[in-house]
């Protein structure tokens, strides 16, 4: 059963896209802002992982949530440091400032350590399960299982938790959230710790699976996790989950069908489909431009 | 009568900077080396100065200029190593082309605003990339050999063509449209103003410069691959433009100058350039949203005290 072993790649992918994908809706949804930096601190998580547990031998859950706590940390930094001024002023500057921050890690680990790659550990046992005659390795249950519990863990801090209640207020209205006696400022800076650290756990994630990383790795899954929050409707979580699936799936498909060349492609022209026929996302709605 | 005069004085300014660098290129004064650098200036002022007519002008937000310049690149090469033409023909091959693919990239996504516009750029450059890599004719992943054609003069001429096209659109009604739009769609859009033609307009002619420009870069460094043109390029280009001002001609003239300068004597430590760039690049952003010059022109700088401040 071929193609249900490709099903689980794809998933498994996808789930990865799916993690980053919550950041960027997280951040987008609540200062209208795609946060270009995002899939670097995706690759800071997976070496923050990659030391943790070849450096200091650590088991690789603790090196999970270490990896998590630092991207968190991180991803304030950045907020409270660069985007905080720039709320007010335009778009393009917000955005030019990105990707700066976004270079800017980029070659400052470059510096650091160089650019070679680096090889995960092999954490997870190598074997495989035989479900309906595929095979299917214990790296894509575990990581699947992490996704899976991370997701349930975000959708119940933004629905039944204080300061999940604070985000939801803000990204609708932050004046009248400021009215309200919410603190804007420290529901932002939540919201990117949150973000920062499901890309963090991303990153070891993707460390796992793919065992290369390298200091560049985070441009092309932070392209793909924005083209998955586009394609679910930016700002919407549920949509981010559903958009990195889809994202993931399609991927693999497009790889088993022979074309892996093209795999790259592939997300980038989903992006300009869904931009032209429906650039709401599956699960936006369509808002009227006001002046 | 005033306006001719000025025109001509820059002419006159441009044989003069073209007869007297290449003078010094015959009379072995300015060595390859430093010629390598002043064609690789001028590439860059062509594709800061045709990225400054979509962002600077018309305010539409593009980061794939680099996929323009691949096109413009892989046509003329194509042109000149497999079709045997001459060179000339293969630029104007190339930037047709890269003109042509703006105008299907432009129709379809300058429909969309803002953030969107630059992520839908950004996936049409990598598509353009992706699909250069696939294509055996021209190399795929390995490149294209290609003969070393370009000179100062080409590269020269070039610029001043694609100033002098670029600087007269910005001021004529096409330009003030675009500036309209720049400022405030819905305005514009009320006061009868076609904004989706004007954008795409400024879109396809910005293409066509990052095409030629793309032709005389695929003709001066022996080689080209798909790598050449990811979106680092694009920020690249991107970065002069932001540094420059965004709407100022001149400015993104100077940047590109002085970035490429820069850039050549941080050639050996490459990872050191990137962090400086991107360390202006926020810089500038937190302090001076607008870039060095603004909108504001260089020229600007010489009319202080005149009476009535005369324009261009």
């Amino acid at each position: 059963m071929e193609w249900i072993q490709q099903l689980v790649n794809g998933v498994s992918l996808g789930s990865i896209y799916a993690l980053i994908a919550l950041g960027y809706t997280m951040v987008y949804g609540i200062i209208k802002l795609i946060n270009f930096a995002h899939g670097d601190v995706f690759m800071l998580g997976a070496f923050i992982g990659f030391y943790a547990i070849v450096r200091w031998d650590m088991h690789f859950i603790l090196a999970l949530l270490l990896a998590m706590l630092l991207c968190a940390i991180i991803g304030v930094v950045i907020e409270r440091v660069a985007y905080k001024r720039l709320r007010n002023s335009t778009r393009i500057a917000a955005l030019i400032t990105a990707i700066g921050i976004s270079l800017l890690i980029e070659y400052t680990v470059i510096f650091f350590r160089g650019a070679s790659p680096e090889a995960y550990p092999n954490v997870v046992p190598n074997k495989t399960f035989e479900i309906f005659g595929a095979q299917i390795g214990v790296q894509s249950i575990l990581i699947l299982g992490i996704s899976v519990v991370l997701m349930i863990l975000l959708q119940f801090i933004v629905h039944k938790t204080k300061i999940g209640k604070a985000m939801r207020a803000v990204s609708h209205d932050a004046d009248a959230a400021r009215l309200m006696g919410i603190n804007v400022d420290n529901t932002i800076s939540a919201t990117f710790a949150i973000g920062s650290a499901l890309a963090g756990a991303a990153g070891v994630i993707f460390g796992i699976y793919y065992t290369r990383i390298e200091p560049l790795m985070g441009v092309l899954p932070g392209l793909k996790a924005f083209v998955a929050a586009v394609l679910g409707g930016i700002g919407i979580i549920p949509g981010a989950m559903v958009g990195g699936l889809v994202l993931g799936v399609v991927e693999t498909i497009v790889s088993a069908l022979g074309y892996s060349l093209w795999r790259d492609a592939a997300a980038f022209v989903i992006l300009i489909l869904i931009l032209i026929l429906r650039p709401a996302g599956i699960f936006g709605k369509n808002t009227r431009e006001k002046v | 009568m005033k306006k001719s005069k000025v025109f001509w004085g820059y002419i006159v300014l441009a044989l003069v900077i073209y007869a007297v660098v290449q003078l010094l290129i015959n009379s072995g004064t300015v060595n390859f080396y430093y010629e390598n650098m002043l064609i690789t200036i001028c590439i860059n002022i062509m594709l800061a100065v045709s990225l400054h007519l979509v962002i600077g002008i018309t305010g539409q937000f593009s980061i794939g200029h680099a996929g323009f310049m691949a096109i413009g690149a892989y046509l003329s090469a194509i042109g000149t190593m497999k079709l045997e033409m001459p060179f000339i023909t293969a630029i104007l091959l190339g930037a047709v082309v890269a003109a042509l693919a703006g105008l299907l990239v432009g129709i379809p996504s300058l429909r969309l605003k803002g953030d969107y516009l630059a992520i839908a750029t950004l996936g049409f450059a990598e598509i353009i990339r992706i699909v250069f890599l696939n294509i055996d004719y021209v190399g795929g992943a390995a490149g294209l050999q290609i003969m070393r054609q370009s000179s100062w003069g080409y590269a020269f001429f070039a610029v001043v063509i694609t100033i002098l096209v670029i600087a007269n659109f910005t001021k004529s009604r096409h330009g003030r449209a675009c500036i309209a739009i720049r400022e405030d769609e819905i305005a514009a859009d009320a006061m009868g103003i076609n904004t989706t033609y004007y954008k795409v307009v400024a879109f396809v002619i910005g293409s066509f410069f990052a095409g030629v420009a793309g032709a005389v870069y695929a003709h001066n460094f022996y080689i080209i691959q798909p790598t050449t043109f990811g979106f680092l390029k694009s920020f690249d280009i991107l970065i002069l433009v932001v540094l420059g001002g965004l709407g100022s001609l001149s400015g993104s003239v100077l940047a590109a100058i002085f970035l490429t300068v820069v850039t050549t004597y941080l050639q050996g430590f490459p990872e050191t350039r990137m962090i400086i760039y991107s360390l202006v690049l926020i810089i500038v952003m937190l302090y001076r949203p607008t870039g060095l010059l603004g909108t504001k022109e260089i020229t600007d700088v010489f009319k202080f005290g005149k009476k009535g401040g005369s324009k261009l």
